[in-house]
């Protein structure tokens, strides 16, 4: 799509599009082609020499047990808060759908911890499971289980989940709420005429119509799970106990920034890219033109 | 939208819904709660209901702030804010004339500098941090203002959504201004500008909560407490080590960490929703 009438000058546009590219050339192109170079390079520990290696950073790290165990927790990680989040949102968002009485108010109630940085969810949750003074810690104990997800690697991921699906609950549930209402109220009538109850409706004709929103947010939800999770990571096991949750993200972080290994971490940094880069283009191109409501 | 009238379905609709309400804002209660209280009675006998510690507590994290971290929590907020203000400022502004180039003018590279807005939706800070920490310490700009904001500014999400709102914008307009001899610039903000009202108004929702919220970034590149931002001193205060961590200051400052986003969300909830279901189209 294009405009028929604009405006002629030789100079203007360029000074116009001048902060947005200038920003864009330094602080993510430029990074982003040295990662991609760095992660063919292989340099001495203070930075004095290096040698071009071709693919050697990436044999490397695809043959690390350590690299292959992060790549799992982070599949394992992900899948578990894509999953737990679209179902809470799902059930949640069918049940305001329904609800005539204080349907705003539980939206708003609902959509508010989006709004809370996952830093400080990883704060909240870490606080309640806290094997010292933890709230829920000291439930779970008198019911006799006995928590301490600083050496329990399941428990750790237990809560990382929880605490990353708990914002993203809000999110999914705006995109389902706005999906469901956008269903149009005909269709279910006449299915309630045809004599099927709520349970039969939502299987034949909600979900179905849904499942656009559905595969669009499966997709957000991996990215959020992915990327925007390091602060809960960060917050809660720093990685641990024992690797138990060291995502790809904290990894990346870890190796180049407390362990200072250049070359490997450049050569991660090149593999999330084409996870987002893959990630981006599903999302445009199956996505983009059927989820309209 | 229900159908048929039931009253058990209807119970069992509002009691879904009460649940999950509770269960959603629970872990932010408790941390209300554990702000209202001394470090010992937390410690020792975990309170369901606030306590009378609130404005001592408060007080406290606001003007002495916590031990081990060397700056006030007014200080951190403060920071948090000017970073998020100056990143949501900042990305409006250049999305909004880099969206004006692309759609009014025609131009060599036009093109180019539209698909080099659309790769940074591809490459987010974590994708590329060692190589951005270098550049912005090359550039000088670590433990500044500066540092905080400029990197994160580029928005191919904003751009777009600009692009598009100027598409349906009537051409009439524009050929109406050009025939009374009117400048571009004149154009873009006698006429534009107003227009985008309520796209800037969702933008600004949104985008005021990422940056507020912004974390990996800001731990990267600020060592100087001066420049901390509220929510890597929330975490700087947790790392106390072999010592008990002050969780009833903790507490305060995490409420005080969550408020200005949880505000704007709950006050500006019209803006909020429409930014979100637009900027992710």
């Amino acid at each position: 799509m294009e405009k028929r009438v604009v405006f002629r000058n030789n100079v203007l546009p360029y000074i116009l599009v001048a902060p947005q590219i200038v920003i864009t050339l330094v602080f993510f192109i430029w990074p982003a082609s040295q990662a991609l170079l760095q992660s063919f390079l292989q340099e001495d520990a203070f930075g004095t020499s290096s040698a071009f290696i071709w693919f050697d950073n990436f044999a490397d790290i695809f043959t690390s047990e350590e690299y292959l165990g992060s790549f799992r927790v982070t599949l394992v990680f992900s899948l578990a808060v894509a999953g737990s989040a679209l179902s809470v949102a799902l059930l949640l968002a069918v049940m305001a759908d329904r609800a005539l009485r204080g349907a705003t108010i539980y939206k708003t109630l609902i959509i508010w911890p989006y709004a809370v940085a996952p830093v400080v969810a990883g704060v909240l949750w870490f606080f309640l499971f806290n094997p010292t003074v933890g709230m829920v810690t000291f439930f779970l104990k008198s019911v006799g289980i006995a928590w301490n997800h600083t050496l329990n690697g399941p428990q750790a991921m237990t809560l990382v989940v929880i605490a990353a699906a708990w914002r993203e609950v809000s999110y999914n549930f705006l995109f389902f709420l706005a999906g469901l209402q956008a269903i149009p109220h005909s269709f279910i009538e006449a299915a309630a005429i045809d004599g099927a109850g709520p349970w039969r409706r939502f299987w034949t004709i909600v979900f179905p119509l849904l499942s656009p929103t559905a595969f669009f947010l499966i997709v957000v939800n991996i990215v959020y799970a992915f990327f925007d999770t390091f602060g809960v990571i960060h917050a809660i096991t720093r990685g641990g106990p024992n690797y138990a949750t060291n995502i790809l993200v904290y990894k990346v972080f870890n190796d180049g920034f407390i362990n200072l290994d250049l070359g490997g971490s450049a050569a991660q940094s090149v593999v999330l890219m084409i996870v987002v880069i893959a990630l981006t283009v599903v999302q445009f191109r199956f996505i983009e033109r059927k989820v309209h409501y | 939208m229900m159908v048929e009238h039931r009253p058990v379905l209807a119970f069992i609709t509002h009691a879904v819904l009460i649940l999950g309400a509770v269960v959603l804002a629970f872990p932010i209660y408790i941390t209300f709660v554990a702000s209202t209280h001394t470090i010992e009675a937390i410690t020792k006998s975990f309170p369901l209901v606030p306590g009378g510690h609130l404005v001592e507590n408060y007080l406290r994290a606001l003007t002495v702030g916590p031990r081990d971290v060397g700056a006030t929590v007014g200080t951190m907020m403060l920071n948090s804010l000017i970073m998020a203000l100056g990143i949501t400022f900042g990305k409006i502004t250049i999305s909004l004339l880099a969206a004006f180039a692309i759609v009014y003018f025609r131009f060599r590279l036009r093109m180019v500098f539209f698909w080099m807005i659309f790769i940074t939706l591809m490459l987010p800070v974590e994708v590329r941090i060692l190589p951005t920490y270098k550049v912005a310490a090359d550039l000088k700009l670590l433990d500044s203002y500066g540092g905080l904001i400029f990197p994160l500014i580029a928005s191919a999400t904003a751009t777009f959504l600009f692009r598009q709102f100027f598409m349906t914008i009537p051409d009439e307009l524009c050929e109406a201004h050009r025939i009374d001899g009117g400048s571009p610039m004149q154009f873009f903000f006698d006429i534009l500008l107003p227009m985008s009202r309520t796209s800037i108004a969702a933008l600004f929702v949104i985008l005021f909560i990422y940056g507020w919220n912004q974390y990996l970034w800001p731990l990267l590149i600020t060592s100087d407490q001066s420049y901390y931002t509220l929510l890597i001193g929330i975490k700087r205060m947790l790392d106390v080590g072999e010592g008990q961590a002050e969780w009833h200051i903790i507490m305060a400052a995490t409420i005080l960490a969550m408020l200005p986003p949880v505000l704007v969300v709950i006050f500006m909830q019209k803006q909020f929703v429409r930014g979100m279901t637009e900027t992710e189209k």
